[in-house]
C-alpha cells in the first residue's frame, strides 16, 4: 500500500488554487450579458407597504427591470418560504415572502429588486424606487416583547410568543427543596453574525437550449437550495442545478435557505439574462441571519460537596421576524446544558419570542455557547460559594468514562434520546489543567499582584452533539482515464473537505491522493445531498466516503483478478493499479479496469455484474455522535481601560478519531478565536425602534490577530461507536466553551474586587462600569 | 454621468489599458474589468483588508482606491506574487505548511500585506507580524497559521530560500 493518509497531517489539496488567486467563488462567476442586481429593503423595523412607484428606477439608464412581489413568477409571488425544520412545539409557523407583499417585519427585508448594467447603476436606480411606508410600532428587545400589551412583530398575530417548551427529567423540585445549597444566577447573553469574510451571492443563469437554470451561490447547502427554488419556481428541480463554488466561510447563516437566492433565480428567467448579486457588508449586517440575545434564569441546587442535585430555569430566546430555521437554536441549547456532568434532575421553561429583527438561526455553537455558558457559570458560583476550586467542582460531578454510553434524560435535536456515545471528561480537564499549567497558576497570580497586574485563569466544560443527520452521499467513480472521481453533496467553505475525503478514499480504494478529482457542492454530480451544519461532514460524508471506496475496491479486486487469470486473494491494489501478488505479478490499471467494466457493446455482463465502477453511499448516522473537551484561559484585565488580555489557551479537545490533525487544528484554533469574539466584542446592536446601529467592521468588532494567542492543543481520542470511521464532528467545539471559559478568567482576574459577571459580551465599558461599581478607583485613588 | 478616463496601469509587470469610470474602484477594475478574481472584496469600507493589494510596492485598500488614482503607477496582486505558472513563492509555500488559510477569502490580503512586512523588515517578531496584520480580518483561523507561515517564510528567505 502506498503512504497512508489516514490520520496524517496532510497538507491541504484546495490551497494552491487559493494561494495564487485561482479561486472560484460566487463573485468571480463572469457570464457574457450577465445583469447586476440591488435590493430595495425595509428601513423600518416594522412598516406597512402603501405603494411602491418604480417609475423614475425603471428609466434610469441601464436599468433593465424592477421586480415587486407582483413581478414574480407563482408560486412564489405570494406564498411564504419553506420552513426548513418545522416543529410541532413552534406556535407561529412564520417565514416570510420573497419580495415583501404588505408588511414588512424587520430592517433590511427585501422588498424590490433593481436589475441594471452594473452594481453601481443598479444602486442608483434603488435610491430612485419610491416607497411609501406606513410605520407600525416596532418591538426590539425580546423580554419585552412577550410582555402583555406588547407592539406585535407581526400585524395579524395576537402575541409574540413564537413557541414555549419545557425539557424536563427527574425530580427536579425534591432536589431544590431538600438542598444544603442553591445558587441563582441571571445571564444575558448575546452572540452576533457567522461575519464570513465573503458575504452571500448569487449568480443565475438559465440556458434556453437544455432549459437548465444553474444557480450559483455562497451556500453551506446547495441541494436544499434546488428544492427551496424548485418549489418557489414551480419548477422541476431536474431543470435546476444549484453550485456552491469556493465559498469564502459559512459559520452557519449560509446553511439558511434566502429570499434574494430565490428572487435572482426567477430574474434570471423572467428577463431571460444571466444575473448576478452580491450582497456588500452592510447588507450582511442587516440581512443575513444572525444568533443574538438570549437571557437565562438559571439555579443549581448541590449538596454540601458540591455535588450537583438539580438545575432549573427558564430561557428567553429572540428568533427576530420569523423563524426560518424553526427552534432548534433554543433546543439546542436546553439540551446541552447538562454537558459533562451527572445531573439527577433538570427543568428548563423555554421562550422563543418575535421582534422585529432579521431572522436568527444558527451560527458556529448554535445554542451550545449560551447553554455551556450558563451551566459553567453555575459551577463557578458553586465553587465560590464553597469555596471548593472551580477545577475541583467539575471534576467532582464528571459522567466517568465507564458510564459510557451515559444517557442524559432527554431528547436531544436529532429527535433521539441524548445519549452521549463516548467520551473522558476528567481526562480531558486534566490534559487541559496540565497544557495550561494550572498547578503554577496560584504562583504565578501572587507575583502578578505584587507587580500591580491582574491576572486570572478561567475553565470550561462542554459536550456538543455533532455529526447530526439525515445523511451524507459519497460516489466513488474510477474513470476510463485513470482518476478517481468522487462527488459529495457535502459543502466547503474552508474546511478542507476535498482533502479529508481524499485522505479517507486514497487510503481505502488503493490510488494516489493527487489522482482523486473532487465534485464538492453540485447538485449535478449526486442526486441527494444536505450540506454543512451541526459539524456533521466529517460524520456523514466521511463514513460514506469510506463505505463507496470500500464497496469500489472489492469490485476492483473482482475486475482484476478475472482479468489477470488469479484468485482475488492474490490481487493487491496498489496506486491506482491491481497488482497479481503471484507469478511474474502482472498488473492492470484502474483506468484499464474502468473500460472494462463498461462490458462489451453486444455481450452481456458477466452475471451479477453491475457496470461501471463506481458505488454511491449514503451514510445515515443512528444518532448524533457527542463530542466534548476543556478549555482553560489565563487572562490579565487592565483594570485602568477594561482591557482584555489572553495570555494562554489551552484546549483538550476530543472529537473521536482525527482525520487530519492539520485540519482539525486549525478548526479548533478557529472556532476559538469566534468564541474570543463572543466573549469580549462583537455585539449587534439595535435601537429600541429595532434599527440596527453596528452594521460596519468599525461599529462591529471582530477578533484581531493581537486578540488571539496561538492555542496549545492537546487531543484526547475517544473513538465514536457509532460511525465506521469513529469520528465526532469537530467545526464548532473550539467556539462552545470560550465565552465561559474567559468571562470566568476575567471574573478571577478581578477576584480582589469580588465582582461577578453574568453576560457576554464582556467589553471594556463593561468591565469598567463594574470596577467603578465595585469602588476600585476610590480605593486605588485613596 | 460624469464622463470615462482612460487609465493605463501596470498590473503584475503588464501594461493594461482601459477607459473607466471615475468612480470605478480600484477592487472593481482589477476584479470585473481586468478579470483578475484574485483580489477579494469583504467589507467595502477600508476594515477587513481582503481588498489588500500593492501600489508601487505599498499595500492600498483595493475598495477604497479608485481605479483612476492608480494611472501611472504599478499594482501587484495575489496573481503577481508567486514564481507564475501556478507555482507557490516561499510566503505562499508557508501558507500552506502551517494551514495558514481555511475558506481563502482573506488569503489574498494576508499574502500582500505580509509581503510587504517581509520586503520592509526581513526579520520580524511575532508581535510584529500580529501587529501589521491586524488590518486583515480572517474568520476562520484565528490567525495562528498565519503567523507561523510568516514567521516561517522570513526565516526561509533570510536563510535564502528563493
Ligand atoms: S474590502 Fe477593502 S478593506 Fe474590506
Ligand atoms: S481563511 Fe477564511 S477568512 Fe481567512
Amino acid at each position: 500500500m502506498g503512504v497512508k493518509h489516514f490520520g496524517a497531517r496532510v497538507a491541504r489539496l484546495e490551497d494552491p488554487a487559493l494561494l495564487t488567486g485561482r479561486g472560484r467563488y460566487v463573485d468571480d462567476v463572469n457570464i457574457p450579458g450577465m445583469l447586476h442586481a440591488c435590493f430595495v429593503r425595509s428601513p423600518h423595523g416594522h412598516a406597512l407597504i402603501q405603494s411602491i412607484d418604480a417609475g423614475a428606477a425603471r428609466q434610469m439608464p441601464g436599468v433593465h427591470a424592477v421586480l415587486t412581489a407582483d413581478d414574480l413568477p407563482a408560486p412564489m409571488a405570494g406564498a411564504r418560504m419553506p420552513m426548513l425544520v418545522p416543529n410541532a412545539a413552534i406556535a407561529a409557523l412564520r417565514t416570510q415572502h420573497c419580495l415583501a407583499r404588505d408588511e414588512v417585519c424587520y430592517v433590511g427585508q427585501t422588498v424590490a429588486v433593481v436589475i441594471a448594467e452594473s452594481r453601481y447603476l443598479a444602486e442608483d436606480a434603488v435610491a430612485m424606487v419610491e416607497v411609501d411606508y406606513d410605520p407600525l410600532p416596532a418591538v426590539s428587545d425580546c423580554r419585552a416583547a412577550l410582555e402583555p400589551g406588547a407592539p406585535t412583530a407581526h400585524r395579524d398575530l395576537p402575541d409574540n410568543l413564537a413557541s414555549a417548551f419545557r425539557q424536563s427529567f427527574g425530580d427536579v423540585d425534591a432536589a431544590f427543596a431538600g438542598a444544603p445549597h442553591v445558587f441563582r444566577e441571571s445571564l444575558f447573553q448575546h452572540r452576533g453574525g457567522g461575519m464570513a469574510l465573503e458575504t452571500r451571492g448569487v449568480v443565475a443563469h438559465h440556458d434556453r437550449i437544455t432549459d437548465l437554470l444553474t444557480v450559483w451561490s455562497a451556500t453551506q447547502t446547495p441541494h436544499i437550495g434546488r428544492r427551496m427554488i424548485a418549489d418557489l419556481l414551480g419548477r422541476s428541480p431536474e431543470r435546476i442545478r444549484v453550485i456552491a463554488p469556493d465559498v469564502g466561510g459559512g459559520f452557519g447563516p449560509k446553511a439558511i435557505f434566502y429570499a434574494e437566492e430565490a428572487v435572482i433565480a426567477a430574474a434570471a428567467l423572467l428577463l431571460g439574462t444571466p444575473v448576478k448579486w452580491i450582497e456588500d457588508r452592510r447588507e450582511h449586517f442587516l440581512a443575513a441571519t444572525q444568533e443574538r440575545d438570549q437571557h437565562w434564569d438559571v439555579e443549581i441546587a448541590v449538596e454540601a460537596d458540591g455535588r450537583i442535585r438539580g438545575v432549573r430555569g427558564s430561557l428567553i430566546h429572540d428568533t427576530g421576524a420569523f423563524v426560518p430555521w424553526g427552534v432548534i437554536m433554543p433546543y439546542i441549547a436546553s439540551a446541552t446544558m447538562p454537558g459533562p456532568y451527572v445531573l439527577p434532575a433538570y427543568q428548563l421553561d423555554v421562550k422563543v419570542a418575535l421582534t422585529n429583527k432579521v431572522a436568527t438561526t444558527p451560527v458556529r455553537g448554535a445554542g451550545r455557547p449560551q447553554a455551556v455558558f450558563a451551566m459553567e457559570r453555575l459551577m463557578d458560583r458553586v465553587a465560590q460559594g464553597l469555596g471548593i476550586d472551580p477545577a475541583e467542582v467539575r471534576r467532582r460531578n464528571f459522567i466517568q468514562p465507564e458510564q459510557m454510553p451515559y444517557a442524559v434524560g432527554l431528547i436531544f435535536r436529532d429527535g433521539k434520546p441524548l445519549v452521549y456515545d463516548s467520551g473522558d471528561y476528567p481526562k480531558a480537564q486534566a490534559e487541559a489543567l496540565t497544557l495550561a499549567d494550572h498547578a503554577g497558576f496560584p504562583a504565578r497570580k501572587a507575583a502578578a499582584l505584587k507587580a500591580g497586574r491582574h491576572i486570572g485563569i478561567g475553565i470550561a466544560n462542554y459536550v456538543e452533539g455533532t455529526g447530526l443527520g439525515p445523511f451524507e452521499g459519497v460516489t466513488v467513480r474510477v474513470q476510463q482515464n485513470g482518476k478517481v472521481l468522487v462527488a459529495t453533496g457535502a459543502t466547503n467553505q474552508g474546511q478542507g473537505t476535498r482533502t479529508t475525503l481524499s485522505q479517507i478514499i486514497s487510503d481505502r480504494l488503493g490510488c494516489r491522493i493527487e489522482d482523486i478529482e473532487m465534485s464538492i457542492g453540485d447538485t449535478a454530480a449526486i442526486a441527494n445531498g444536505v450540506g454543512a451544519f451541526a459539524s456533521r461532514q466529517a460524520v456523514n460524508a466521511g463514513s460514506s466516503a469510506a463505505m463507496a471506496a470500500e464497496v469500489v475496491r472489492a469490485r476492483v479486486v473482482q475486475l482484476a483478478a478475472r482479468a489477470l487469470g488469479v484468485p482475488e486473494a492474490e490481487v493487491a491494489i496498489e496506486d491506482g493499479k491491481a497488482i497479481a501478488q503471484s507469478g511474474n505479478r502482472p498488473e492492470i490499471g484502474f483506468g484499464d479496469l474502468a473500460r472494462l467494466s463498461q462490458g462489451m457493446p453486444g455481450f452481456s455482463m458477466a452475471a451479477g455484474d453491475m457496470p461501471g465502477l463506481e458505488h454511491t453511499a449514503y451514510f445515515t448516522p443512528p444518532q448524533a455522535s457527542y463530542c466534548s473537551g476543556t478549555h482553560v484561559v489565563e487572562a490579565e484585565v487592565d483594570i485602568m481601560t477594561g482591557g482584555v488580555r489572553l495570555l494562554t489557551y489551552s484546549v483538550a479537545h476530543d472529537s473521536g478519531t482525527i482525520i487530519n490533525p492539520l485540519i482539525v487544528d486549525g478548526q479548533v484554533q478557529g472556532g476559538v478565536a469566534h468564541g474570543i469574539g463572543n466573549a469580549l466584542m462583537e455585539f449587534m446592536k439595535y435601537d429600541e425602534n429595532a434599527q440596527p446601529v453596528t452594521t460596519t467592521f468599525a461599529d462591529y468588532l471582530m477578533p484581531m490577530a493581537t486578540d488571539v494567542p496561538t492555542c496549545r492543543i492537546a487531543h484526547v481520542e475517544s473513538p465514536s461507536p457509532l460511525n465506521p470511521l469513529g469520528v465526532k464532528g469537530a467545526g464548532e467545539g473550539g467556539t462552545i466553551p470560550a465565552a465561559a471559559a474567559i468571562v470566568a478568567a476575567v471574573e478571577d482576574a478581578l477576584s480582589p474586587f469580588g465582582i461577578r459577571f453574568s453576560e457576554t459580551p464582556l467589553t471594556p465599558e463593561r468591565i469598567v462600569e463594574a470596577l467603578t461599581v465595585a469602588g476600585a478607583y476610590k480605593r486605588a485613588a485613596s | 454621468m460624469i464622463a470615462k478616463r482612460n487609465i493605463s496601469v501596470e498590473v503584475n509587470g503588464a501594461l493594461r489599458q482601459a477607459e473607466v469610470e471615475p468612480r470605478l474602484t480600484l477592487a472593481d477594475f482589477l476584479r470585473h474589468t481586468l478579470d483578475l478574481t484574485g483580489t477579494h472584496v469583504g467589507c467595502e469600507h477600508g476594515v477587513c483588508g481582503a481588498c489588500t493589494v500593492l501600489v508601487d510596492g505599498r499595500s492600498a485598500r483595493s475598495c477604497l482606491t479608485f481605479a483612476v488614482q492608480v494611472d501611472g503607477r504599478a499594482v501587484t496582486t495575489i496573481e503577481g506574487l508567486g514564481p507564475g505558472a501556478g507555482g507557490l513563492g516561499v510566503l505562499q509555500e508557508a501558507f500552506q505548511r502551517h494551514h495558514a488559510l481555511q475558506c481563502g477569502f482573506c488569503t489574498p490580503g494576508m499574502l500582500t500585506t505580509l509581503t510587504e512586512l517581509l520586503n520592509d523588515n526581513p526579520d520580524p517578531t511575532e508581535d510584529e507580524v500580529r501587529e501589521v496584520i491586524t488590518g486583515n480580518l480572517c474568520r476562520c483561523t484565528g490567525y495562528a497559521g498565519i503567523v507561523a507561515a510568516a514567521l516561517d517564510a522570513a526565516r526561509r528567505l533570510r536563510e535564502g530560500e528563493a
